[in-house]
């Protein structure tokens, strides 16, 4: 039987206010353990908390620019299970009434445009961090809990079971970064955690419209993992079921390391979470007119970047995708053409030798060792005709190493074209001399010929001769 | 007469008029404690010596001619749920028997802003579950009035303290009658504010929907001076009212001509003792006396207001509680791996009646119990604030007893929780509806045992019920007895 593959994902996504959700203590990363806590955090006996109103702010931002609904009456309420990294045993969260519902982002895999549908976005705490003398909880003789990740703010943004494949999944949780890099609600940096999904995978067959057995990978905290994660389940399931199996509801976890998922609890022992309204917490009431000022507020978004650079610029559809996808990368792309940069040029260098040059290397566009300036730069040296494309190439491979500005490498390297027409004539004159054959080719008629004495004359002039003139010069020349 | 059986008003006077010392006076309530607390153990922790240096601060201050205010160098207790800063609180539970907040509860920066005498941290029902403080882990409280009786509770110790003598005044919480009850059955005044009136920020939370901090006190004045003191917003408590705090001392006047006071039927139940329906019914009709129109009312769903309660306050308890599992905080009892360290630390260190709501609070939030249970309860919570909105279109004050029984023996409903729930009718209902009630002495038993009468008020309107109190007050003198220690039985 050929089964279809079904997937819903819900993202954590970690907000970049300065203090946390629920008391005043700072949110920053990588601080020396249990610096950034008071008694309200740590859940000490008779604290309250009360609601850091930046957290809903970037809530409802994130609401609008996923086309959510925003509910004017939400409330928080308490997730009890008990975990050492959670100093009340219960997370202040969401449950029936989130701040945002019925939103959707478009993606486009291969060309194809497909809508996803959100279901909900929620705030909730994070919680903290176990610190363990082994490598888990179980195999350490002793555990620590750094309490500096309790109460970081956090949106919980959840899907329809609406994509059916690996790379659908990551295509959306891509998305989902750039509008939260975008509007500018998170850092979203993934090796922080500050980005991470729970994936739910299911099998059914082709054209069947019910859903099948699901199972859940928790803390996928990478693009890579989450594709990887979701071909083997795909894989897993679709074994399980031609040997006649079935698929049983459970949470598995992902090793990244050996490239399978494992089995950590069935449903029969899944929490229950005994959800109930927190009483110390009055509902939280927005008015239309902080909804609409919020959303006046919003940047551009990413899907309407991308149509005005298409239509201003002329990218094409695809490039303009690539340069709107995350906020870096159009962020570098603005600053490129704020030197003056052509635009079109500017998308052909950024696709081209940066992209390629980034991504063998595994470098964030926010950390090019060729920065947005020095390319564009570059980009005006070659509409200058200071330098040809192909030197540019070159150029753009010193910029990569040495952090001098492009028109001193070009100096230094003696990069710059040569345009004299004089220079170029002497070289010309040589060539012609010295290779009879393509000249007795050309004048007889064919005129590819021309190619190999051009190649000729950029060889002497070591590239530096601008070609345009080194043609026209040669075809003046044999012509005559 | 001793120092220590005077309201804090006269000894405030005294103060300023320099005929007595802090000094001197705290020696003198710390003294009485001293002559008291083998039998009646109002007391987890006394801090004589900071209460004494608390003292002479005072007296330096009134010495060099500055003015002091209300409470400044008065002698007072703390129930042991309310966070004090470098003193055990322990919520008389073993599982924070050693525990020392690092912080001061709201209500605690209040009062010491007024520089009154800390002596100590008193008595309660563990994690104030109970109405009796015989579920106290340390050690059961007894009555002043009678020492085989109960003060009543969870706020017995604050009760049986200012009965004493052992403290002028005291502040407890009031979950479903935890101030109101104890006050009643040992004679003093005692206050439960609105919900939301006074910051909950720091008090150990039991049921934290229902949860107010109130004062204890000998008489009226006492208790509205007391409110002047904690009441108020504070951003620390989200569900703090922002509403002004009249100065409610101010509002004390004997005059209720006119005042519209509503009995509702449904407080005078069967299995009232009749001393209680008798004693109370006289000090209502005092009123009339007074001048005050009395009218018969019905709050239709008091009925269900216990059931509601017993739902509401254990499913808040359960996760408020959740907290206490050994990890970062509090004792621990150790277990082969952490499931076994945290349940453990819970089975053992935790009471027998705060497990058995946990139980039950965690079986009406479980799935598929939700909404027959903890859902159904809040629907009729709103029924039960209903009735009340309704009956305060007609009248300005509900009046009814405290308690049903005055006093009961130590041992005699720990048999039978549920006997002790019933314990909870009159009172209850207005947690439920986050109104304010007062108990203020009404008379006595035939064994001598304190009544008290219950006034109920209009949300944010204590300073009608104080004025009430007041009034009444005004036409007796049972504030003014103290109990002779060994019981009237």
């Amino acid at each position: 039987m050929k089964y279809e593959t079904v997937i819903g994902l819900e993202i954590h996504c970690e907000l970049k206010t300065k203090t946390k959700i629920f008391c005043g203590c700072e949110t920053g990363f990588g601080a020396e353990h249990n610096t950034h806590v008071c008694p309200v955090c740590l859940g000490l006996p008779g604290v309250l908390p009360t609601v850091n109103k930046r957290v809903v702010e970037f809530a409802i931002k994130a609401g609008l620019a996923t086309n959510c609904e925003i509910n004017q009456y939400c409330k928080f309420d308490r997730k009890n299970y008990y975990y050492p990294d959670l100093p009340k045993n219960w997370q202040t969260s969401q449950y029936d009434l989130p701040i945002a519902e019925h939103g959707w982002v478009d993606i486009d895999v291969e060309g194809e445009k497909k809508r996803i549908r959100l279901t909900r976005i929620h705030m909730e705490e994070d919680a903290g961090k176990l610190v363990h003398s082994g490598t888990n909880i179980k195999d350490s003789a002793s555990s620590n809990v750094d309490y500096n990740r309790t109460g970081v703010p956090l949106l919980e943004i959840v899907s329809e079971p609406d994509m059916s494949s690996a790379l659908e999944a990551r295509t959306y949780m891509e998305k989902i970064k750039a509008i939260m890099e975008y509007i500018d609600v998170s850092n979203c940096r993934m090796e922080e955690g500050n980005l991470r999904a729970d994936v739910n995978v299911s099998l059914r067959p082709a054209g069947s419209t019910e859903l099948g057995t699901r199972t859940e990978m928790k803390n996928i905290n990478s693009f890579k993992s989450l594709e990887d994660a979701i071909n083997y389940e795909i894989e897993r399931q679709t074994e399980v079921l031609e040997d006649g199996g079935e698929i049983i509801q459970e949470t598995r976890t992902w090793d990244p390391e050996r490239g399978i998922t494992l089995s950590m609890r069935s449903k029969e022992n899944a929490h229950d979470y005994r959800y109930m309204p927190e009483p110390d917490l009055p509902p939280i009431v927005t008015s239309p007119e902080t909804i609409e000022k919020f959303r006046s507020e919003l940047p551009e978004l990413p899907d309407a970047r991308r149509a005005r650079l298409e239509k201003d610029f002329g990218l094409s559809d695809y490039d303009a995708g690539i340069i709107t996808s995350s906020r870096a990368m159009a962020e570098y792309y603005d600053a490129v053409v704020a030197t003056g940069a052509d635009a079109k040029l500017a998308a052909n260098w950024m696709m081209g030798d940066l992209l390629k040059n980034l991504n063998a290397e595994a470098i964030d566009i926010s950390k090019s060792p060729v920065e947005a300036e020095r390319l564009g730069e570059m980009i005006r040296l070659i509409e200058k005709g200071t330098i040809s494309s192909k030197i540019g190439k070159k150029v753009f491979a010193e910029m990569w190493t040495c952090p001098d500005a492009p028109a001193k490498i070009v100096e230094d390297k003696g990069l710059v074209q040569i345009t004299d027409t004089g220079a170029i004539e002497a070289i010309v004159d040589q060539v012609i001399a010295d290779n009879p054959k393509p000249v007795e080719q050309y004048k007889a008629g064919k005129k590819k010929a021309i190619g190999a004495l051009v190649g000729q004359v950029m060889k002497q002039s070591k590239g530096k001769a601008n070609p345009q003139m080194v043609n026209e010069l040669l075809a003046k020349k044999l012509d005559s | 007469m001793r120092l220590y059986e005077k309201p804090a008003h006269v000894l405030h006077d005294m103060l300023a008029q320099k005929e007595i010392t802090a000094a001197e006076l705290t020696r003198d309530v710390l003294a009485r404690l001293d002559e008291t607390e083998g039998q009646v153990q109002a007391y987890l922790t006394v801090t004589r010596e900071s209460a004494l240096a608390q003292a002479e601060a005072v007296d330096k201050k009134i010495a060099s001619g500055e003015e002091i205010s209300f409470l400044e160098g008065i002698p007072g207790a703390i129930k042991d749920n309310i966070c004090t800063k470098g003193t055990k609180t322990t919520c008389a539970s073993k599982i924070l028997e050693h525990f020392v907040p690092p912080y001061d509860a709201t209500v605690m920066e209040k009062l010491r802003a007024q520089q009154p005498v800390i002596l100590g941290k008193v008595n309660m029902d563990e994690f104030a579950m109970g109405g009796s403080t015989e579920n106290s882990a340390y050690h059961p409280t007894h009555n002043p009035w009678a020492l085989e009786r109960v003060p009543g509770g969870s706020s017995g110790g604050s009760a049986a303290a200012v009965a004493a003598g052992s403290a002028i005044w005291a502040l407890g919480s009031d979950t479903g009658g935890s101030i109101r009850q104890p006050a009643s059955f040992c004679g003093v005044v005692g206050l439960k504010p609105t919900y939301g009136r006074v910051s909950r920020y720091g008090l150990v939370a039991y049921a934290s929907s229902l949860d107010q901090i109130g004062p204890l006190a000998r008489d009226v004045t006492d208790a509205a001076h007391l409110l002047n003191i904690i009441a108020g917003h504070d951003e620390m408590d989200s569900t703090s009212s922002t509403a002004p705090v009249p100065d409610y001392a101010q509002a004390l006047t004997e005059d209720v001509k006119g005042l519209k006071i509503g009995l509702p039927k449904e407080y005078f139940t069967e299995g009232m003792d009749g001393d209680v329906e008798k004693t109370v019914r006289a000090a209502i009709s005092k009123y009339k006396d007074m001048g005050a129109e009395i009218l018969e009312i019905s709050l239709p769903h008091t009925a269900y207001a216990i059931s509601t309660y017993y739902l509401i306050a254990p499913a808040e308890a359960a996760t408020n509680l959740e907290r206490y599992d050994g990890v970062s905080y509090g004792e621990r009892v150790d277990g082969e791996d952490l499931v076994q360290m945290m349940t453990n630390t819970r089975t053992q260190l935790f009471g027998e009646e705060v497990r058995r709501r946990i139980m039950i609070g965690n079986y009406a939030l479980s799935a598929g119990y939700y909404d027959a249970y903890y859902l159904k309860a809040l629907k009729v919570r709103t029924l039960v604030q209903q009735d009340y909105t309704e009956a305060f279109k007609q009248v300005d004050v509900i009046m009814a007893p405290t308690a049903p029984t005055p006093a009961f023996r130590l041992g005699e409903m720990m048999a039978d929780p549920l006997q002790l729930y019933l314990q909870d009718v009159c009172t209850v209902p207005l947690n439920l509806a986050g109104l304010p009630g007062l108990s203020v002495p009404c008379g006595y038993s035939s064994k001598g045992l304190p009544i008290g009468l219950q006034i109920i008020g209009k949300a944010l309107d204590e300073a009608t019920i104080l004025r009430a109190a007041y009034a009444y007050e005004q036409t007796q003198s049972f504030h003014n007895d103290m109990a002779r220690i060994g019981g009237n039985d």
